[in-house]
């Protein structure tokens, strides 16, 4: 393998964006049938460095050969030329063309005429041989997100790709999605394809690679092979000398308190392309953590809304500290005292274009309310000592929100929603894509905010995760409960069975 | 655009103004010369057309006086615009409310006849603000319910609101003392807007400056601005954030609307002081390329505004000088919005 010269080499490449130097790797190389994982902390690095390889990013300084042949990557459209593909985050299809429209849009070497049988043809062959059939007549709209990731990488191989780079594939996928993955990923490494596999999941990582490519603060400080890696080493070399990933012990449950939250057999209206909720009942009272699991797309986001108001039932009710809230509007719910923290910072709960003070001043209601305008003073001061008391590093409040990285993105949000020491704390996958360090924050801020007697409804798909946080668990399948469990069966094998449907077969 | 704007309403005021004065010219300077070539290849001598426009414009108090006068309309008609797009939403219907604003003025200035100045004058005020306000409310209830988007629905009542004048100055409103021309009687005095001696600068310039200060103060520095920046830049995440984004697209829409109304009211109580069918030369699309040239900043607007006066003027002139069609004005208009539009293009690609 080392004797052939590799698909990719990449030695000396820096980047700097203004003052911040991103990128400054000595060297980094790619083999057939090989593959190599980039593994770091949020902002160290790893998705410049593919997006230089990709000619998306133009480094200041580096050299490149692509088998052997010494040449400059200037666009894209040049890396794809020479047999390089990437697989975004953001998922470039176009929503409202089918799965084959889409690969012919990509595929340059199709004649005029597009014959659709051509395509189809060869589409076929491929996904079956690897695991990634996907009907092509179907919008890819219509299609589960990991689907559309199928349809992704089918695009870049029917393109010509010999090497894939894929940006933190595994974000957007259920567990199952991910193991189907990672088989996807074994079958390519095995035809001769070279795979750069972007993360920061150490187990995906010991799972499915065959280097290990650390990187810390732009440069890459260690490459290791598979079987010399553990992830005692990978933390090590991720954080530095100190690794920080030490879970502080969980204070002690507490007797429950009043109650916070009563849903009485909540229906949604269906809508296409979504599941809707079918006579969910729940309670959650103060000091308690419910964990929602359960494969996502199965009423996770619809029930987080019906109880934020975003979302009015069907039929059922909806209690808060013993009112009726079923028809209390999105500010009411939040005046109560209920923090939002959604799954997508940017998305959801930030206006990109604001600076961070303008972004904490949002949805506080009257609190601050002063004359014609809001006392930005107080706003500055109260939303310090949220910041404080969570542990944060300072935000820049006249930075723009859109600059900022994702992990201080999502701090800024928790800043802002835990600043009046909310009653009930509704979150949706709020650890997805952070990494370590910034998931541990998160996971104690809610443990704190239920020493506080406040109540959490948290959502996710990281059973482990659910099982450290939570008080009790509930698995919603398909818009209803499927089951609720207390600790003592927190454990994957009793609970898994559960999110997929097999339980009530047994 | 709106992200700079939007810091810079609060933090960096200064710095946005030079520029944006800087760009303005440097726009009219290059649309100038390439519509200087246009004016070579149909044989006319652009710098002798120029030369014309300067003395008239600049060259005597009367000329500038009418470039303000232009200028009136436009800054109203582009707030209309500039106001909702702040909130992400597209108002092409400034042309109708204007002429809605007109049209109930009008109806204030021929019932109310005998009421003194003092009060008549506030009176078909508000009616031009109600007239434009009412038919800009329709598209803004349609938008919010989602059932129509409001693009579409205030460009398509543009060409109701004249029909709607038209109708009264052809029928219940016509004036007696003029068979030939179909309008309505003129305005007891009482009912016309002051203007300054000698000049047809009327009370309506105030109005519109009082207005776009309003709209920059309101936009920048008070609680409501904030917000309706916030719905602009991300709707979604305001709506989760419990601010009442459909109440938002109503009121804000209402008040575009009756800003362009009060436009129409000026026109009609103080350069027409009658309700004509022709009322506007089309103020309401261009103070919709006033506004977006000017990217929704209250400063850009005036410059823009007056800039575009300026470019209406051209073509009064060059209609007498150089015996060329008023329509060129439109040409020089595309003119400049080709090189904003590359210009930012360019920027963008940079």
């Amino acid at each position: 393998m080392t004797d052939a010269p590799a698909l990719l080499e990449a030695n000396g490449v820096v980047k700097r964006f203004g003052a911040l130097l991103a990128n400054d790797v000595a060297e980094f190389a790619v083999h057939a049938g090989e593959v190599v994982a980039l593994v770091g902390e949020n902002g160290a690095g790893k998705s410049t460095l593919c997006k230089i390889l990709y000619g998306y990013y133009r480094p200041d300084a580096g050299e490149f050969r692509v088998a052997g042949e010494r040449l400059t990557i200037t666009s894209p459209r040049e890396a794809r030329r020479h047999g390089i593909g990437m697989v975004f985050q953001n998922l470039s299809l176009i929503p409202a063309l089918t799965v084959w429209e889409n690969i012919a849009l990509y595929v340059e070497d199709l004649p005029w005429l597009i014959g659709p049988a051509q395509l189809r043809r060869r589409m076929r062959r491929l996904a079956d041989r690897l695991g990634l059939a996907v009907d092509p007549n179907l919008p890819v709209g219509r299609l589960a997100v990991g689907d559309r990731q199928k349809v992704e990488i089918l695009k870049q191989l029917l393109a010509g790709a010999k090497l894939l780079i894929l940006d933190e594939p595994t974000k957007v996928l259920a567990p199952q999605e991910t193991e189907g993955l990672f088989r996807t990923i074994a079958e390519l490494r095995d035809e001769g394809y070279g795979l750069i596999f972007v993360t920061h999941k150490l187990r995906e990582v010991l799972a499915c690679a065959d280097r290990i490519a650390v990187m810390r603060q732009g440069r890459i400080v260690g490459t290791l092979r598979k079987s010399e890696a553990d992830e005692a080493t990978l933390l090590a070399l991720m954080f530095g000398a100190a690794s920080p990933v030490v879970a502080p012990p969980r204070s002690p449950p507490k007797a429950p308190g009043e109650l916070a939250l009563q849903l009485d057999r909540i229906t949604t209206a269906p809508e296409i392309g979504a599941v809707a909720l079918r006579d969910v009942s729940l309670t959650l009272r103060s000091g308690e953590i419910l964990g929602v699991a359960g494969v996502s797309g199965n009423g996770q986001r619809e029930l987080a809304e019906v109880v934020l108001g975003l979302r009015r039932q069907l039929r059922g009710g909806k209690r808060l500290w013993g009112e009726d809230a079923a028809t209390w509007s999105v500010a009411r719910v939040r005046e109560s005292g209920i923090a939002s923290i959604p799954d997508d910072a940017l998305g959801l709960a930030l206006i990109p274009g604001f600076t961070v003070r303008e972004n904490l001043a949002l949805g506080s209601g009257r609190r601050y309310r002063a004359g014609l305008d809001l006392d930005w003073r107080r706003v500055a001061a109260d939303m310090e000592s949220s910041r404080a008391q969570l542990h944060f590093p300072p935000l820049p409040l006249d930075a723009i929100a859109a600059v900022l990285s994702g992990g201080n993105q999502q701090r800024l949000v928790l800043t802002r929603e835990l600043v009046h020491g909310p009653k009930l704390i509704v979150a949706l996958y709020p650890t997805r894509g952070l990494d370590a360090r910034s998931t541990q924050a998160v996971r104690t801020v809610f443990d704190e905010a239920r020493a506080a007697d406040a109540a959490v409804l948290l959502f996710s798909e990281d059973l482990d995760e659910l099982f450290v946080v939570c008080d009790r668990l509930i698995v919603l399948r398909e818009g209803r409960i499927a089951g609720t469990f207390s600790p003592e069966s927190f454990n994957p094998e009793t609970i898994g069975p559960w999110m997929v449907g097999a339980a009530n077969a047994a | 655009m709106p992200h700079d704007s939007a810091i810079a309403g609060r933090w960096l005021p200064s710095l946005v103004v030079g520029r944006g004065v800087t760009r303005a010219f440097a726009i009219a300077l290059i649309a100038l010369a390439v519509f200087a070539l246009l004016l070579l290849a149909d044989g006319k001598d652009p710098l002798r057309a120029y030369r014309d426009t300067l003395v008239y414009v600049f060259g005597n108090t009367y000329g500038f006086s009418e470039l303000l006068v232009r200028m009136t309309p436009l800054l109203m008609t582009s707030i209309a615009v500039a106001l909702p797009s702040r909130l992400g939403l597209i108002n092409v219907g400034g042309e109708g409310q204007l002429y809605m604003g007109a049209w109930l003025a009008t109806a204030g200035a021929l019932c109310f006849a005998d009421l003194p100045a003092w009060q008549l004058l506030p009176l078909i005020t508000a009616l031009g603000f109600a007239g434009g306000g009412l038919w800009a409310l329709v598209p803004g209830i349609l938008r919010a319910a989602k059932i129509v988007n409001e693009t579409i629905s205030t460009l398509l009542l543009n060409y109701v609101a004249p029909l709607i004048v038209s109708f009264f100055i052809f029928g219940a409103w016509r004036s007696a003392e003029s068979s030939a021309y179909p309008q309505s009687p003129a305005f007891v005095d009482a009912a016309r807007l002051p203007s300054l001696d000698g000049t047809r600068i009327h009370l309506g310039l105030l109005f519109g400056l009082v207005c776009l200060a309003l709209y920059g103060f309101a936009l920048g520095r008070t609680r409501w601005g904030l917000e309706i920046r916030a719905i602009g830049g991300n709707a979604e995440a305001s709506r989760r954030l419990g601010i009442p984004v459909q109440g938002y697209m109503i009121a804000v829409m209402v008040v575009a609307g009756g800003v362009a109304g009060m436009a129409g009211m000026a026109e009609v109580s103080a350069i027409q002081g009658r309700l004509v069918g022709e009322l506007s030369p089309g103020y309401g699309y261009v103070g919709f390329l006033v506004s977006w040239l000017a990217g929704g900043n209250a400063l850009s607007i005036l410059l823009m505004a007056f800039l575009f006066a300026v470019v209406s003027s051209v073509g009064d002139i060059l209609q007498i000088t150089q015996g060329v069609p008023y329509a060129v004005v439109n040409v020089l208009m595309a003119v400049i919005l080709f090189i904003v539009l590359g210009q930012r293009q360019i920027m963008r690609a940079g």
